[in-house]
């Protein structure tokens, strides 16, 4: 029997694992599509990163809750409900380069906040799988930015279509702060972080770039998006699933 | 029975390439952590260069090949600290890599860990005619580690092992 402790630390440890490869099985659409040849390598490196991330945190999961379970069982073996990405990873970027950018912008400033913080956790697997991730993230998000500033400080067009991108994006920003018991249960243990306490760093860390680039938060944002720490999803997630799941839904016995 | 000492292991897993950048081995790049023996077997502690390396299993594969051939079925196990950095990569290690066409990596510092800091170093050196009039292609390039470079002066892309 796990204990409630143990529990959480599964639920935590997939809520970021999730997050991340279905962040990663979004960017990996690019591949063979990326706009110049060098975006496209660089597509599939952020992607091949954000994939390795979500294996370390699932290996976690799957050796706490012992019975034998994988990494794959939790990538391929579950439903849409069971889920536990947030709604602005697994939104579709319709060939728009900009957009993803500014996705991979946005989560990324939070993810490099959050591993920041959880390099001191007092769980030895979560702070070095912290320690590990925070490297590939900085240089994800600086990346990512130096886009978001290319293309808002470029032309008309180009800043309009990000500036739509970023107003289409925001009502998605706040799920990102969003936590419950888990997190609380966790944080009283030393393991979790207080994602309240990265908000206004990462306030100002998303606003410097977007004075940068000529950018401006929309305000006036009546709606936030929200679900993921629930398993409720988006409409378009479903799809991303029976694309990212056929092989094993096909041939269950496949094996690597 | 265990009839070679942890030396012995250490040369022999020191012979064992780096499956994409064959002119260092696995140790020289930092993957191997730990040898330990016990009484029956040894184990091997290895961490990845990147969370997502897909070099990293075939280096498993390897280690545990080389091993069984000296009556070795080794425990192989992945450990995640302290995270690898191209740090750990010596001088000598460094220069293998210019020699094969590869900009080494620079020392890095803790305090241009953020991703705004302005960690420009300046252009890197060319492995081929060592001019500095060369500029950045991508952040990105072949693996994982590396980043593409160009030089201005002989003309030639080049790879830089990133600095992690």
């Amino acid at each position: 029997m796990m204990t409630d402790l143990n529990k959480a630390l599964v639920e935590f440890c997939l809520r970021i694992a999730d997050n991340s490869l279905i962040h990663a099985q979004r960017i990996s659409e690019w591949t063979g599509h990326g706009p110049i040849l060098e975006e496209d390598i660089a597509m599939s490196n952020v992607a091949l990163d954000l994939i390795g991330q979500a294996r370390g945190f699932y290996t976690y999961a799957a050796q706490l809750e012992g019975n034998g379970k994988t990494e794959d069982v939790y990538a391929f073996h579950r439903g849409e409900r069971e889920f536990r990405n947030k709604l602005m990873v697994e939104q579709p970027d319709n060939k728009d380069f900009g957009f993803t950018m500014m996705k991979l912008f946005l989560n990324g400033c939070f993810d490099y906040l959050m591993f920041r913080d959880l390099m001191k956790s007092t769980d030895e697997t979560i702070s070095g799988l912290a320690a590990k991730s925070i490297k590939e993230v900085t240089y994800h998000v600086r990346h990512a930015g130096e886009w978001v500033v290319r293309l808002g400080d470029g032309t008309p067009e180009s800043h309009q279509r990000i500036q739509n991108s970023l107003n289409e994006l925001w009502s998605f920003t706040n799920e990102l702060f969003e936590q419950d018991s888990i997190d609380t249960l966790l944080i009283s243990n030393g393991i979790a972080f207080d994602k309240e306490n990265v908000r206004n760093e990462w306030t100002k860390m998303v606003t410097e770039i977007f004075a940068k680039a000529t950018l401006s938060i929309p305000e006036n944002t009546n709606y936030f998006a929200t679900g993921g720490l629930k398993g409720v999803h988006s409409e378009h997630f479903g799809f991303l699933l029976a694309e990212m799941q056929y092989l094993p839904r096909m041939y269950p016995d496949a094996v690597w | 029975m265990v009839t070679l000492d942890v030396r012995e292991i250490w040369d022999l897993l020191n012979s064992i390439p780096d499956p994409e950048v064959p002119a260092i081995s696995i140790v020289e790049l930092g993957v191997v952590r730990d040898v330990r023996l016990t009484d029956s077997n040894v184990q091997v502690d290895i961490t990845p260069t990147y969370s997502g390396c897909p070099a990293l299993k075939n280096m498993e594969d390897q280690i545990r090949a080389k091993l069984l051939l000296v009556g070795l079925n080794p425990l192989i196990k992945t450990i995640y600290k302290p995270a690898w950095t191209t740090d750990w990569m010596s001088d000598e290690t460094k220069e293998k890599l210019r020699a094969y066409g590869i900009a080494p990596p620079e020392k890095i510092s803790f305090e241009n860990l953020h991703p705004f800091a302005n960690n420009d170093k300046g252009p890197v050196a060319c492995p081929f005619c060592s001019s500095i009039n060369t500029s950045l292609t991508s952040r990105f390039g072949s693996t994982a580690c590396k980043a593409l470079h160009f030089c201005n002066a002989c003309f030639q892309p080049f790879e830089q092992f990133k600095c992690h």
